[in-house]
């Protein structure tokens, strides 16, 4: 469909005047809310009237010649407790964080590669028959008389040379090198000049036929290792990345007869399966990163000193101060307790009640000595990011 | 069906198969879990701003109130009010949100914010809230009281049971008032009579005369009734007194005997009391309504300061029978008692916490006086006075204060009532006047 033309001062107008009306209606809109705002604002807190009459000490004495005592003012409902959540289960923090992670498993197809069975050596070149016998050097005086005879060596005879001719010198423009390396010439075009390279390359050929027996021997032969060498660690970027989403090695199926391999399948497939699904979304977001260094004693030491400062304990009841409660929360990276996480998750040794007052003791605490942060070290945040702290009156009851 | 060879490994199987599923769960970084064992015992820092007066001449009622309030909090010990001066926000309307940075910055951690209204006949509607500063949160809910303008300080001090008991979780006693008797004159020539006050030494009212001597009043459960001991008679009687009507009546007793040292059961309908006869003294009860007795001692020795436990089954009194004044208990029946103190020097004048938990007595020991307390089986005693003479201790209705008399040495010395925390801290004057054997009403 053909679309209709129009000016872009038209539609610069346009634009404006669209402009205007969401503006005007914006203003509008912001005036209704001004003068009718109360329409919408949120409920008034909770507000318990209770009506108690105060009398003269004249007038309460005439009420007790014939009444019963006044009634007490309505009984303070305190605030319905937090059913304690569930106890998390508290890992151990130092083995999580110190284990170290597992090492690929040496793939099995590597090490059997050795294993696996000789194939028949190629047949040995034709060698030239020689009239002459070889010759036996007769054993040092000093060598071990049990060393068997035939483990000596016969005398290699001299090698013969391959090429009638030598070899043709290589350009006089290349220099003999192991590696190769392509002739770098200016380029005008290009804008930053490049290093002239004088072009290498290995030595063509040998004037000789080097043998094995001729090649030094190894003073020692390594042992193949049990499993393979640590990968050496990814640059930061790519480090970052992998610890976002952490993959176990699939370990190795283990050995077995013939008639199990459909066993051995299926618990590779199995733990291969496990390994590759994704872990659950954790309540917190801790579970994104991973734990990092543990924290020091000391780094905790600080932050129970720093909650032990503010935790005053001083106004709370002879119940309240038999109450331990466990108080978790989160905090921001910088170290400072999100309010609105902090929660009671347990509670023992009081009542409802004492457990109430126990509580808000704690929260008390978190929030003041949290309002600047506690000192911990940002780069362990996974470590510290949910805390639980328990708050144990055991020393401070009156005795 | 599966070869015999295969079942191990088939469980195997199901087993590796639970915990690669588990894997994940157990990958799950734990959170930091620390234990908070040591704290800090000081006063909550709150702050009381001076209500807001609303209409009719509340605004010296809504300044007194609000400055009683703070007066009750500070005086147990528990709280620090943070002075006016250094407040950031001004409260000026009930309804209006909180600045709590403000409250922040000052460090108060627990506030009360309230309104006075008063009508045309000068009734008084006051209004408050209490707020956790740090957590932004209302504790309990507002609250609403009406009373008259003469009635304020009670209408201050049922305000200041309710933030007590918000902040600390116990009960409080703002609202209640101490029976004891008042002194004049000369140490050696001293008229007593009863008198009736506030808990904080407030609006003093006399019972009785000072015509005859009296001692010991005590407060019955439902503070409608007081018990003393008069020398009316030349021989000391025991007294009911109706606090109401001040209309007073003797307990019925034997030509010849002594009565002294009552004190009402929890029932409020029983009493307990001593008896003197022939140089023995033992403990009695009686029943109020139909004057029938029963002896619960007959050791020859001085048995008396009676106490009941707050469920009425035991009591607890002092006895000589071992040479020294020592605690005993004994069923509310009477029987066998059985001796809870132990320590050095003399015990007396037992008297039970009204939690049930501990025991508070006067103790003489090295020529010094002192008001402690110990575990109803004699644990855990721990003296919280010493001076030249401190006796006669009455427990707050929550259980957490004592009161009791300290007389000064000397011939210009008088007796004068006190009050300390059972933590042995913030030991206060009650009354500024010569007054002895206080005896705490129950919260009104």
């Amino acid at each position: 469909m053909a679309r209709r033309w129009t000016s872009p001062k038209a539609e610069a107008r346009r634009a404006v005047d669209t402009g205007q009306i969401i503006s005007g209606a914006g203003h509008i809109g912001l005036i209704a809310w001004l003068l009718f705002g109360g329409w919408s604002a949120p409920d008034p807190l909770d507000f318990e009237v209770n009506s108690v009459t105060t009398v003269s000490l004249e007038e309460y004495a005439a009420i007790l010649s014939g009444t019963p005592v006044p009634e007490q003012p309505a009984e303070v409902s305190p605030a319905a407790p937090q059913p304690p959540e569930e106890p998390q289960e508290a890992p151990d923090l130092t083995s999580a964080s110190d284990a170290a992670p597992d090492a690929p498993p040496p793939d099995p197809a590597s090490e059997a590669a050795p294993d696996t069975v000789p194939q028949p050596p190629a047949p040995p070149a034709r060698a030239e028959v020689s009239d002459e016998p070889p010759s036996f050097e007769p054993p040092a005086e000093d060598m071990a008389a049990l060393v068997p005879e035939s483990a000596l060596r016969p005398k290699q005879r001299p090698a013969e040379r391959v090429a009638p001719e030598q070899v043709a010198p290589p350009e006089p423009d290349t220099k003999v090198d192991e590696v190769v390396r392509e002739e770098a010439v200016p380029d005008e075009a290009a804008e930053t000049p490049s290093e002239e390279v004088e072009a290498t390359a290995p030595e063509a050929a040998a004037t000789e036929i080097v043998t094995e027996a001729q090649q030094p021997a190894p003073s020692r032969s390594v042992r193949p290792k049990s499993r393979p060498n640590r990968p050496a660690p990814p640059p930061e970027s790519e480090r970052q990345t992998a610890e976002a989403a952490p993959r176990p090695e699939p370990e190795a199926a283990p050995d077995g007869p013939a008639e199990t391999g459909g066993i051995e399948d299926a618990l590779a497939a199995a733990l291969g399966a496990a390994s590759d699904t994704p872990a659950p979304a954790a309540p917190s977001a801790a579970s994104d990163t991973p734990a990092g260094p543990p924290l020091t004693a000391g780094e905790k030491d600080s932050m129970r000193i720093a909650v032990q400062s503010c935790w005053n304990v001083g106004s709370l009841s002879s119940d309240a101060l038999a109450t331990t409660v466990t108080v978790a929360f989160e905090m921001t990276e910088d170290a400072r307790p999100i309010d609105g996480t902090i929660r009671m998750i347990s509670s023992s040794g009081g009542t409802a009640g004492s457990a109430n007052q126990a509580y808000d003791a704690a929260r008390r605490a978190i929030i003041r000595c949290g309002a600047r942060g506690f000192a911990l070290p940002v780069e362990k945040y996974a470590s510290w990011r949910n805390v639980e702290l328990v708050f144990n009156p055991e020393n401070m009851r009156i005795k | 069906m599966m070869p015999r060879f295969l079942a191990p490994r088939f469980l195997a199987l199901l087993a590796l198969c639970a915990g690669a599923l588990a894997l994940p769960a157990t990958a799950q970084n734990g959170p930091l879990r620390l234990e908070i064992t040591e704290g800090v015992i000081e006063p909550l820092p709150f702050a009381v701003p001076s209500f807001v007066s609303g209409s009719g001449a509340s605004g010296q009622a809504a300044q007194d109130i609000s400055s009683l309030i703070a007066a009750d909090l500070s005086g147990t010990g528990l709280f620090r009010e943070i002075p006016a001066s250094a407040h950031i926000s001004r409260i000026t309307s009930f309804s209006s949100p909180v600045q709590f940075a403000d409250w922040k910055a000052v460090n108060a951690q627990a506030l009360v914010t309230g309104s006075v209204d008063a009508d045309a006949s000068g009734r008084l509607t006051v209004q408050f809230r209490v707020w956790d500063v740090f957590s932004g949160q209302e504790m309990g809910s507002g609250q609403q009281f009406v009373g008259t303008a003469a009635g304020w300080r009670r209408i201050a001090h049922k305000i200041a049971d309710q933030v007590y008991s918000r902040i600390t979780g116990e009960g409080a006693y703002f609202d209640s008032r101490v029976v004891f008797v008042s002194e004049t004159g000369p140490k050696d020539n001293r008229a007593k009579r009863l008198a009736i006050m506030d808990y904080d030494g407030a609006n003093v009212t006399y019972l009785t005369d000072s015509s005859s001597l009296v001692l010991a009043p005590r407060f019955s459960p439902t503070g409608d009734r007081i018990l003393y001991t008069s020398y009316e008679t030349g021989f000391p009687r025991i007294y009911v007194l109706d606090v109401a009507s001040v209309n007073r009546r003797s307990l019925p007793a034997q030509e010849g005997t002594m009565s002294f040292a009552p004190r009402f059961a929890p029932n409020g309908e029983t009493v307990v009391y001593s008896v003197e006869a022939g140089g023995n003294t033992d403990i009695y009860t009686m029943d109020i309504s139909s004057g029938t007795s029963q002896r619960l001692t007959s050791a020859p020795s001085i048995e008396t300061a009676p106490s009941y436990s707050p469920d009425g089954r035991q009591i607890v009194f002092e006895s000589d029978r071992t040479g020294r004044n020592q605690l005993y208990i004994m069923s509310a029946g009477g029987g066998e008692a059985r001796r809870i103190s132990n320590g050095e020097g003399n015990y007396g004048t037992p008297v039970w916490s009204p939690r049930g938990d501990l025991i508070a007595f006067t103790k003489q020991s090295k020529s010094r006086f002192h008001i402690g307390v110990m575990r109803t089986d004699g644990s855990e005693e721990r003296l919280l006075t010493a001076s030249f003479l401190d006796e006669g201790p009455t427990w707050a209705p929550n259980g957490r204060v004592i009161m009791f008399t300290r007389e000064t040495q000397g011939a210009s010395g008088q007796a004068g009532l006190y009050s300390v925390d059972i933590t042995g801290r913030n030991l206060r004057a009650v009354t500024t006047g010569a007054a002895s054997d206080p005896s705490w009403s129950p919260l009104q």
